[in-house]
């Protein structure tokens, strides 16, 4: 996996204008929260002042309280905090709701994105570091968008409101005060310039460990067979030094912000009370008022001091959408032309026209094919190992665009017509047997909704594996766990073929559909796919020349070119390349 | 959690350390209001200029010895927390690492990777706020209680009398909401399955268009790991107004106490106010517990999930026995096998090798071939019956001695994302030429001198930059590299050309005359020629012999073999 550039600097406002398109969807709840937070606020505020009358209240000399006073304050008071209670209850409430949404959405948008990726995309990109940015970086977003969001305006109308009351108190010593305040920007500026791309690094190596450990677990019973635990778990262990580097760089340093700004803070609270005490004793202020601005300015600095752990918070969450933005950025799958059709009553006549095509690394796969296949006949596609077979499923279900040349399906150019159609007109059975986590019966009926158990069991004695499946515990209902680990792999093929028997297409593609399987089995299954393949156009690719001996079209790959074409006897007869392959068989 | 706290123990003294620089540094940063006071109480009226620049000189020297114990208290923490998640992950990594295959089948892949990953990035973050800021709220606490107390004893005693209902609030959520948060953890782990099945199964997916379908089943996964979150997040956002209210509460009750007080003149109202803004501070300090608390909440939850998998019993433990006489270097007695516990898998199986022999095994897919090596290879113990290796029981051979006996290739085995070359060496440092030769004898030398890099080249995850035939030729030369004593081959040549597997057969009968094989195939032309060949249906033994035996005595195998040369 390429390692991904940590200080490379990134567009930061990009990153915060998409994150604000996010929160801009539910501006009147942000809206709400606004006023619930000025309203806690303000109402907390309104204790202090209360509980000062009601001290007033009792005045200084005893037995001269007045009770009844001081019993109204404080059922007030009561009444304040629980209000001031209530309403950051709410606010918090609120809160969660909109940064769920948002985490949702963000979630799905990347999963649509993930869907969208070309086939090949999966083939470089390491599954558990998509995983760690659905995970772990969005949960970073979220704490963000959940916590510091209500703090920084919590924050705000403190300072404000101290702001106000020192100057009412006594405008040169704001100056005093206001000297310290850039002293503080330019020191947050330069830790959190500093400190982002250590929360750059921490999510990307995160990522970097986590597709290391999905790899491994994987393989957890080669390892084991070859006891290589202590070699694999040294392996990880650089993965963790990594990871744990970059975590401990990003708290250290996020972590000076805070006592940095706080000395800041303290400097201006000296300056303030030496200039003070200066302004004192030339007669310019009274001592009482002294004491006061002292106070709010410890009020206006404590939420500066907040808010600058939470900018290093931040960083982290930027750093981290970052990460799922770069994701829902990558290319994915063209769309549809605008005026494609969806293809209908498919007969099953295909047709290939100068296709060149290479995956892009250069190299050409195929190279000025063509071919003509009629429907309901049998196409058989054999060649050595790497000489191209895959790629013309690749093509032909466009899962990739050639170069140049076009295929048509029914006088149709694929190009013309919706992938989604020109898909489902295919049935499919891969080399790769894809079972997901669901009951046997979810497995079968995946390519045909709502199909009746009757069919589904009708699909899978056509496919030979009924006597199996009603041999479990549960039969058809029995759970195949993920990947479906628990059936060996001959089962898990037999399952996708049964898959592909019960969605009725007119084409079929087989790609090393039965080289899994027994002979026993593999003869069974092709009786019963003869059965299947019967007025369907039928693509099969296999290394077994067995399979493909009543192909209409036999199709030899070699480097890329078609080398020979024709029935079996006629290339037998030829004895090329297809002849000498048929008599190593029986070596 | 008691296990993930005894990974802190080695640092107990680096951490007392750091607690104690960070004691000094709030102590310097909680000193200078004091220093403020004395400035304003009894120098300013004093008219001392001299004493106000001595006392302000103070508070800036104050104000820098905050910053440094700070910073460096926090970097300690750091340090801390980063060197005590590398332990507790590496421990956890060679715990999953030695899990036996039963036991990551009952805790699922995605369930593992999450404790592993995000799990103990919870407990790390939970490590490090807590040395951060768990000693300024103790000692904000602890210090506003005394002075509060030294102050009015009785007033502190009325405020004092809401801290049960505090701790009763405190005990409630965090008894709600720790499970709250293992369920949301196990909700992700539903997320991240669906996630990996999206991507593994990407080609079906696309193939069947069923991209709309799966859409509609993350949303699902989605909304149940949103809704788990936004319940965890309601129970736990209690706890902040509630403290509040309580403590608000106090405070009243200490205004009318003292409204009683100062009418009998055991109190003035000056030391009531005081006492007020002593108890902001409080405040303040228990408000800095409860978001700790949320922290620990969350890392309580992950705790027990990573505990759980490391307090899993080891499971293949070694059982001593005595070493039997026998001619024999791999024997079967009448070995039987279920997976799950019910129907037998595999029943009454017994087979002699003597050293350099091999065993061809075949049937029907599903009919227990793969699970005959996973019980020699002791991946799974087997329920009843008997398997010796050089007449010692696998049960009594330490894990590591027995694993290094074998090559083997599975059906779907992993290929690494790494060099060919370090594929096929597995991490065993064999020496170049040896890695050579079993790519050679493999015949996967052919294609890999066809890349530019050769045995430099670097794969992807899963290898699937290699075709199948490729692949299947590094996962051989990974089994032949280290001269195997036992060579297991799972069905390992079906992507390969006839004559390429004609070839391997070749090779490898030529020159690994010593080693013992298992080769399990779909096709009789695979083990034709094995010395012995067993043959499988529904788990039980159905023929047992060479070929000619069994042409005459085995109908199933007649059968197949009729079938193999017909095609």
């Amino acid at each position: 996996m390429p390692e991904e550039r940590y200080t490379k600097p990134k567009d930061r406002k990009k990153t915060l204008l998409r994150l604000s398109k996010y929160l801009i969807r539910h501006k009147w709840g942000l809206f709400f929260a606004a006023v619930l937070t000025v309203a806690g606020n303000l109402f907390a505020l309104v204790g202090p002042y209360l509980s000062g009358r009601a001290i007033d209240a009792i005045g200084t000399t005893a037995g001269e309280v007045d009770f009844k006073s001081v019993f109204i304050y404080c059922v007030w008071i009561i009444l304040f905090y629980i209000a001031s209670s209530g309403l950051t209850y709410i606010l918090s409430v609120v809160m969660i709701n909109i940064s769920q949404k948002i985490v949702y959405r963000m979630r799905r948008d990347m999963f649509d994105r993930l869907s969208g990726f070309p086939v090949g995309a999966f083939d470089v990109k390491q599954a558990g570091d998509i995983v760690s940015r659905m995970s772990y970086d969005i949960d970073t977003v979220n704490a963000s968008l959940s916590n510091h969001l209500v703090q920084i305006c919590a924050s705000f109308i403190t300072v404000i409101v101290s702001f106000v009351m020192m100057m009412v108190i006594s405008p040169p010593l704001v100056l005093a005060f206001i000297v310290t305040i850039p002293v503080s920007v330019i020191i947050t500026r330069y830790l959190t310039r500093k400190v982002r791309p250590y929360f750059r690094k921490r999510s990307g190596k995160l990522g970097e460990m986590n597709g290391f450990v999905e790899e491994v677990i994987t393989g957890l019973k080669t390892i084991k067979v070859y006891h290589r635990e202590k070699v694999i778990t040294r392996r990880f262990d650089r993965k963790n030094t990594e990871a744990v580097d970059a975590y401990f760089n990003a708290d250290y340093h996020g972590s000076m912000v805070g006592p940095c700004v706080n000395f800041v803070n303290n400097l201006a609270l000296t300056l303030v009370s030496a200039v003070g005490a200066a302004l004192f004793l030339f007669g310019q202020i009274m001592l009482g008022d002294l004491s006061a601005f002292v106070l709010y300015s410890r009020k206006f600095s404590g939420p500066i001091n907040e808010m600058a752990n939470i900018l290093s918070e931040l960083q982290s969450s930027m750093a981290a959408a970052e990460r799922v933005f770069r994701l829902i950025d990558e290319p994915v799958e063209s769309e549809d032309e605008p005026d494609a059709h969806a293809l209908e009553d498919v007969k099953g006549v295909v047709e290939m026209k100068n296709i060149c095509f290479g995956y892009g690394d250069g190299k050409t796969v195929i190279n000025d094919l063509n071919l003509y296949v009629s429907a309901g006949s049998l196409v058989a596609i054999v060649g050595p190992t790497g000489a191209g077979k895959t790629t013309l499923v690749n093509l032909l279900m466009r899962f990739y665009d050639p170069q140049s040349g076009i295929i048509t399906v029914d006088g149709h150019d694929i190009r013309k017509v919706t992938r989604s159609s020109l898909r489902r007109s295919f049935a499919m059975v891969l080399q790769e047997t894809w079972l997901f986590e669901g009951s046997v019966y979810d497995n079968i009926a995946y390519g045909k909704p709502g199909a009746s158990l009757e069919e589904v069991t009708e699909a899978a004695k056509a496919a030979g594996i009924h006597p199996y499946i009603s041999s479990l515990p549960e039969g058809y209902s029995t759970i195949l766990s993920e990947e479906g680990s628990n059936i060996s792999k001959g089962q898990k093929q037999l399952l996708t073929i049964a898959r592909a028997m019960l969605a009725d297409t007119r084409m079929l593609i087989l790609d090393e559909a039965t080289s899994n399987v027994d002979t026993h089995t593999e003869r069974f299954i092709q009786q019963a796919m003869r059965k299947l393949m019967r007025n369907k156009t039928c693509f099969v690719i296999a290394h077994r020349l067995s399979t493909i001996r009543n192909a209409d079209t036999i199709l030899v790959v070699k480097d890329g070119q078609i080398a020979e074409q024709g029935k079996h006897n006629e290339l037998i007869e030829r004895e090329g390349i297809y002849a000498g392959l048929y008599s190593a068989q029986f070596c | 959690m008691k296990k993930i706290l005894h990974y802190l123990k080695p640092y107990i003294s680096k951490m007392t350390f750091g607690l104690f620089i960070k004691c000094v540094g709030t102590v310097m940063d909680l000193s200078l209001p004091w220093v403020l006071a004395y400035l304003i109480d009894d120098v300013v009226p004093a008219k001392s200029l001299s004493g106000i620049i001595f006392w302000g000189v103070a508070m800036l020297v104050c104000s820098a010895l905050a910053l440094v114990f700070n910073v460096g208290a926090n970097r300690m923490a750091a340090r801390v927390a980063r060197d005590m998640t590398e332990n507790l992950r590496h421990d956890l990594f060679f715990k999953i690492a030695s899990l036996s295959c039963k036991q990551v089948d009952e805790k699922t892949i995605p369930s593992l990777q999450s404790r592993l990953t995000s799990d103990t990035y919870n407990v790390h973050q939970m490590v490090g706020m807590m040395q951060r800021m768990g000693v300024r709220a103790p000692i904000l606490l602890v210090g506003g209680i005394i002075i509060t107390l030294t102050l009015e004893p009785t007033l502190t005693l009325v405020m004092a009398a809401t801290i049960p209902f505090v701790a009763l609030v405190v005990w409630y959520v965090s008894k709600k909401s720790i499970p709250m948060y293992t369920g949301l953890q196990s909700a992700i782990d539903g997320l991240v399955r669906t996630v990996r099945e999206n991507i593994s199964g990407a080609r079906v997916i696309k193939a069947l268009s069923k991209t709309e379908y799966e859409k509609n089943r993350f949303e699902d996964v989605n909304s149940n790991v949103v809704d788990h979150e936004k319940k965890a997040g309601y129970t736990m956002a209690l706890t902040n107004p509630f403290m509040n209210l309580l403590l608000n509460l106090g405070l009243t009750l200490v205004i009318i106490a003292g409204a009683f007080l100062v009418n009998q003149g055991l109190t003035q109202p000056g030391r009531i106010i005081a006492f007020l803004s002593y108890f902001v501070i409080i405040l303040n300090a228990m408000l800095m517990v409860t978001h700790m608390f949320v922290i620990l909440s969350k890392a309580i939850a992950s705790g027990r999930r990573i505990a759980d998998v490391l307090d899993t019993p080891d499971d293949m433990t070694v059982v001593p026995a005595e070493r039997r006489e026998t001619e024999y270097h791999v024997v079967f007695d009448r070995v039987s096998f279920s997976y799950l516990g019910c129907q037998d898998d595999l029943s009454e199986i017994s087979f002699s090798l003597k050293r350099g022999e091999t065993l061809g095994i075949i049937g029907l897919t599903g009919s227990g071939k793969s699970t005959i090596i996973n019980l020699l290879m002791r991946l799974y113990d087997a329920d009843s019956g008997e398997i010796l290796i050089d007449g010692r029981p696998v049960n009594s051979i330490k894990q590591k001695e027995l694993h290094t006996m074998f090559g083997v290739v599975f059906q779907d085995d992993a290929i690494f994302a790494d060099t060919l070359a370090r594929n096929i060496d597995f991490g065993r440092r064999l020496p170049e030429e040896q890695i050579e030769r079993a790519a050679e004898l493999a015949q996967a030398s052919p294609f890999i001198k066809s890349l530019e890099e050769g045995l430099e080249h670097n794969l992807t995850s899963r290898g699937s930059n290699l075709s199948g035939g490729q692949r299947q030729r590094v996962l051989i030369s990974r089994a032949l590299a280290a001269e195997p004593d036992i060579l297991i081959l799972d069905d390992s040549s079906s992507a390969l050309d006839y004559k390429t597997d004609s070839l391997l057969r070749g090779a490898i009968n030529h020159h690994f005359a010593n080693t013992t094989s298992i080769v399990i195939a779909q096709r009789i032309s695979s083990i034709l020629h094995a010395d012995h060949i067993l043959v499988l249906k529904d788990g039980k033994q159905i023929g047992y012999g060479n070929h000619e035996n069994l042409l005459k005595s085995c109908e199933m195998y007649a059968s197949l073999y009729e079938l193999g040369i017909n095609n």
